[in-house]
């Protein structure tokens, strides 16, 4: 089964409010905790597939409830934790907040642009052959669950599960997420943006020309 | 590894419940800890609320639109031929741009979070990252662009990407009639934010 995030095709929800909309931060608060939020990750604790697990891992109650930043805050107080950069008894403040060992690693203030500029590629190296030509035939597997860790992360959506598709582009070799978030390697592989009609993952598709792409991993895939 | 909780038992419940309170506890104690140093807050705000933003991207596409030797190499290395300007970083480290015709509409979503490419649009917008968005988009997306007050012509396909990985797209919208010869400088004020996310189009000159 899915988790809460895995949202893509859910049926009930209303309208997009698309209104025009001028402020980056509708809060002080949300600028604070997206910039809390990098400045943490640039203690080198964690990457954002780790990341982004935390976030998947809110219950489903807290998910649904929380606004964006909210999930981003519950994310980021599970990694502390998980990673013993802060204690509980810490967060709770019933306990002094002593030094950490991590200091000498803080984001300075002129370190700021040259990390944001830099960013963090996500292609390696690898000795795994691309499989697919472009235009190739693909399915994707069955069930959309992490193969090694039982309710693990993945980027195999829900709706795209044991779906034919075709290969659209090849985007080389890059970490794969169902690894990198729980530190069992980078484990680079082909990575493809596949296509698939939109009469392949909906009943009722809203027009049979229309089509829906996904990056997949060539672990996702078999030959169709 | 982050385990499943149920609410009161997640470290989050340890900091105060009220969201705006909560951040600046959890700021509090991570500055108390050395770990955090709040002028570098101010400086990665500044840089999303003042220096990176849709004209970004809005300078890549007026330019692809002037210059036929620029727009080939944004379709063959988007990534390299932005940088080369100057936009490259975090959550853009691999681009690739999607050419709005009149056979086919692009528009771009992340149902699993909120995948978007900052250095060319900045932090998306507050539709991006709902709940609506994400999960309307790839299976109704000409209702999700009728919310918007966009209608395509009947004959006119639409291929929704769903971001899924690390590469980040960006919409080429189509170039509107009646603006041959004009400046990049006046091409970049019709270009909107949606029209790079496909959920508008360019801005038709008055």
């Amino acid at each position: 089964m899915s988790r809460v995030h895995d949202m893509g095709g859910r049926f009930g929800d209303g309208p997009v409010d698309g209104r025009p909309d001028l402020h980056v931060f509708h809060e002080d608060w949300h600028a604070r905790a997206l910039a809390l939020t990098l400045a943490a990750g640039s203690l080198g604790k964690w990457n954002i597939d780790v990341s982004r697990h935390a976030r998947e891992c809110l219950s489903p109650q807290d998910y649904t409830a929380f606004g964006y930043y909210e999930k981003w805050l519950g994310g980021l107080a599970a990694l502390l934790v998980d990673q013993g950069v802060l204690s509980r008894e810490e967060l709770a403040g019933t306990t002094p907040v002593q030094i950490s060992d991590l200091a000498a690693k803080k984001l300075t203030a002129d370190q700021v642009a040259g990390v944001l500029a830099r960013g963090g590629p996500a292609d390696r190296p690898s000795d795994i052959a691309a499989l697919y030509d472009v235009g190739a035939a693909v399915r994707t597997r069955r069930i959309a669950e992490n193969v090694a860790v039982n309710g693990g992360h993945t980027r195999l959506p829900t709706y795209a599960a044991g779906a034919q598709g075709r290969i659209l582009r090849y985007h080389g070799t890059h970490v794969l997420p169902d690894s990198s978030a729980h530190r069992l390697g980078d484990a680079p592989e082909p990575l493809y943006a596949v296509v698939f009609p939109a009469s392949a993952l909906w009943q009722h598709p809203e027009n049979p020309r229309d089509e829906v792409v996904l990056d997949l991993w060539q672990s996702y895939l078999v030959p169709a | 590894m982050p385990h499943d909780h149920s609410d009161h038992d997640h470290p989050h419940a340890l900091l105060p419940s009220d969201p705006a309170l909560r951040v600046k506890a959890l700021e509090t104690i991570l500055t108390q800890k050395g770990l955090v140093d709040p002028a570098a807050l101010d400086a990665i705000i500044d840089t999303y609320e003042n220096k990176v933003g849709p004209r970004n991207g809005a300078h890549v596409i007026a330019r692809a639109w002037s210059d036929p030797a620029f727009h080939a190499a944004l379709k063959d290395d988007a990534t390299a031929t932005v940088a080369d300007m100057g936009y490259y970083g975090r959550q853009g480290e691999h681009l690739v741009v999607v050419e709005n015709t009149a056979e086919v509409h692009n528009m771009v979503v992340c149902t699993l979070c909120s995948c978007y490419p900052w250095p060319l649009l900045g932090i998306p917008p507050g539709w991006y990252k709902s709940d609506a968005y994400r999960a309307r988009a790839v299976r109704e997306p000409r209702a999700v662009l009728a919310d918007f007050g966009v209608t395509l012509p009947e004959g006119t396909a639409v291929r929704v990407w769903d971001s899924t990985a690390e590469v980040r797209y960006l919409v080429v919208p189509m170039r509107p009639d009646g603006t041959e010869g004009w400046s990049e400088e006046a091409l970049m004020d019709l270009v909107t934010r949606d029209s790079m996310i496909g959920t508008g189009l360019a801005m038709v000159p008055a």
